[in-house]
């Protein structure tokens, strides 16, 4: 059974360590994994795509996901971008940072009745746990409340091997925020 | 020479020229004045070979199986103690 | 012997690469750094700021500089690593020859990249193919755990004194360089066990002067080039007991070639690097469907494992060679060209370009081009383009 998640969002938000963080917290679970960006000219505002697969098995291909079971949209102002969620499966889930109610994205960019649609005020809650526009740790508690593709100790654990201080605590925070605030 | 019997990457003994005599077509050779020389090894800072041998007591003399009678430590040489000569 | 208990991380390919030079208790590494194999020479730098390198952290003006310094290292008797990727790779291009003319056992780690113009930052073969004929040993991995396994054998394997050969670690930039996979490492201690060594031929030592790659003239050129290429024939047998050694301490052996279902195939794609494990991904799926397709990953480039090549592909119906660099004007690609000549007219091999500057190859571009080898879309001695947008 493997997962395959893209997400979107600009250079600077942490998008490519949302990806790693999934696979640092798979890894510790004992999946199989691979987290990679889609690299281009890089530079802060940019919009940007990452991938991470998560997988009971070993995988194999080496390739961009283009069908996703997931997507994240890690920026506010790419809400209503129609491209993020080209592909998506039909019973697939899209966690969008997005402050308005979750049915008005399904409409806006055409999502089938059997996608689950998140709506998270990500910079809201990082703007209070942070101080700053990191909108990435409070996605992926919503992704994860979502979807559970990964336990929400093992994030837990993957943001205690990457920040120190009070980054790791405003992490945290941010995280269990979004872990609990994603209304559907 | 067989291909195997080479030493790979073309490994020799280092320092092999200093036993070779190479200045067979010099046409003129340095001479020192000693008596204007003032040990200030400049022609041995400035000779590209080096041919400037510079000995223990500070004297220098010339190693004339190395030198290539070029001429540049007559030009650098301050009290102008060098002196080109014809070879015989 | 036992096999040791296994630390499992999620690495990126770069950071499985340095903690595998870390491990193989290297001595020096000199480097320029390049994007996008940055992430070695940072964590590499990192290692030797915190102490924790064991070796010398050398930072240079540029790659010629880099493999430069490489050289003096190496011939002092030290063991020595650089990594590049592109353009990097073609400024070193000059110094490649020195390396492997003078049997230095440099191990280099190669972020596979197109080069410029038009500007590109992204994956392809080209980089090493322009550097094929260099003389150094060429290594493909598919994944970050052969990375990182491949670091540690090709050291074993370019200093084992019937070698004594350069050799370059391949993986594509990006595609594998930034991707963070599950790796399972080894403790440092069976690492060092593995990788002890006689002492080095030669030290370069001022007391005792020698002059290495010292001039050849056409009486002995021709000879010392021919002990270069014996002794990527004897690399070819060496890397076999590489192997076994280190599946020893790490239960994990890849083999020369990597084959999955060419036995009798209708279709087999033969194809090097990440590219190879979507290509089995697309047999697997065409197979499940009652298809009879198969894969053929070469992992070792140079030396060819020839006989393995010829083997494997002795039974298939139809043999498609898969090429991630242009060679323009030629027939084909560098793989197809060997393939061609590994099997000597005996059957037709039709030859594909593909994910040229990182273009994208999915699984089910994978199955496309089993469909066009099918229909014989693919035939004829010249390279089809595949995914080029017409």
């Amino acid at each position: 059974m493997m997962t395959e998640v893209r997400l979107h969002g600009r250079g600077g938000q942490g998008v490519v360590s949302a990806a790693q963080l999934l696979a640092d917290a798979a890894v510790l679970e004992g999946k199989y994994v691979q987290a990679f960006p889609e690299f281009g000219a890089e530079r802060a505002g940019a919009p940007i795509t990452a991938y991470a697969r998560l997988s009971d098995q070993p995988i194999e291909i080496h390739s961009s996901i283009t069908d996703p079971d997931v997507v994240m949209v890690v920026d506010r102002s790419m809400a209503y971008f129609r491209g993020t969620a080209q592909g998506l499966a039909g019973d697939g889930c899209f966690v969008c940072n997005f402050d308005g109610p979750p049915e008005e994205l399904r409409s806006k960019l055409g999502l089938g009745p059997s996608v689950e649609v998140i709506a998270l005020d990500a910079t809201g809650i990082a703007l209070k746990s942070l101080g700053k526009d990191y909108p990435n740790t409070p996605m992926l508690g919503a992704l994860l409340k979502a979807t559970g593709i990964v336990g929400f100790h093992s994030v837990e654990e993957a943001l205690g091997q990457r920040f120190r201080g009070i980054v790791l605590s405003g992490n945290e925070e941010a995280f269990r925020l979004g872990y609990r605030g994603g209304s559907s | 020479m067989s291909w195997k019997e080479l030493e790979a990457g073309a490994v020799v003994k280092g320092g092999t020229s200093s036993s070779y005599v190479v200045s067979g077509w010099r046409v003129k050779r340095p001479v020192i004045d000693e008596a204007k020389c003032t040990n200030c090894l400049i022609c041995w800072i400035y000779c590209p070979e080096p041919a400037i041998v510079r000995h223990q007591e500070g004297k220098v003399t010339i190693d004339y199986d190395h030198c290539k009678g070029c001429g540049i430590c007559e030009t650098e040489c301050p009290p102008k103690a060098i002196s080109m000569v014809r070879e015989p | 012997m036992s096999l040791q208990p296994l630390r499992v991380a999620a690495l990126q390919g770069d950071e499985a690469v340095a903690e595998a030079v870390r491990q193989s208790g290297v001595d020096v590494v000199a480097a320029y750094p390049i994007t996008p194999q940055t992430i070695i020479v940072e964590k590499l730098a990192e290692y030797a700021a915190k102490g924790n390198l064991g070796g010398e952290f050398v930072s240079v003006e540029s790659e010629h500089s880099a493999l430069s310094a490489c050289v003096g290292a190496s011939l002092t008797g030290a063991r020595v690593f650089t990594a590049t990727s592109s353009q990097g790779l073609a400024y070193m291009h000059e110094m490649l020859y020195n390396v492997s003319g003078m049997r230095l056992p440099v191990v280099m780690a190669v972020a596979n990249r197109a080069l410029s113009a038009p500007l590109v930052l992204n994956a392809d073969h080209s980089d090493m193919m322009g550097s094929r004929d260099s003389g150094w040993i060429q290594v493909y991995a598919e994944n970050v755990e052969e990375m990182y396994d491949r670091t540690i054998q090709l050291f074993k394997l370019c200093e084992d004194p019937r070698v004594l050969l350069p050799a370059a670690l391949n993986f594509e930039g990006f595609i594998l360089s930034h991707d963070k996979e599950r790796v399972r490492l080894l403790d440092d201690e069976p690492v060092r066990r593995f990788l002890e060594r006689p002492r080095p031929r030669h030290r370069l030592d001022p007391a005792d002067p020698f002059t290495f790659g010292a001039m050849a003239t056409p009486e002995t050129y021709y000879e010392f080039r021919m002990q270069q290429s014996e002794a990527m024939e004897t690399a070819l047998h060496v890397f076999d007991e590489v192997e076994r050694g280190f599946e020893g301490i790490s239960g994990r052996r890849y083999g020369a070639v990597d084959a999955y279902n060419t036995d009798d195939a209708d279709v087999v794609m033969v194809i090097n690097g990440s590219a190879a494990g979507t290509m089995r991904a697309a047999a697997r799926g065409l197979n499940a469907a009652g298809e009879n397709v198969g894969v053929l990953s070469i992992k070792l480039f140079r030396p060819f494992p020839l006989e393995q090549v010829v083997s494997h592909l002795s039974r298939a119906r139809a043999v498609v060679a898969m090429d991630r660099s242009m060679s323009p004007g030629a027939p084909s690609g560098p793989v197809s060209e060997d393939v061609k000549a590994a099997l000597q007219a005996t059957k037709p091999v039709m030859s594909v370009v593909y994910g040229i500057g990182g273009r994208d190859l999915s699984t089910e571009d994978g199955k496309k081009i089993f469909g066009m080898a099918k229909e014989g879309s693919l035939s004829g001695s010249r390279s089809v383009m595949y995914g080029v947008k017409v």
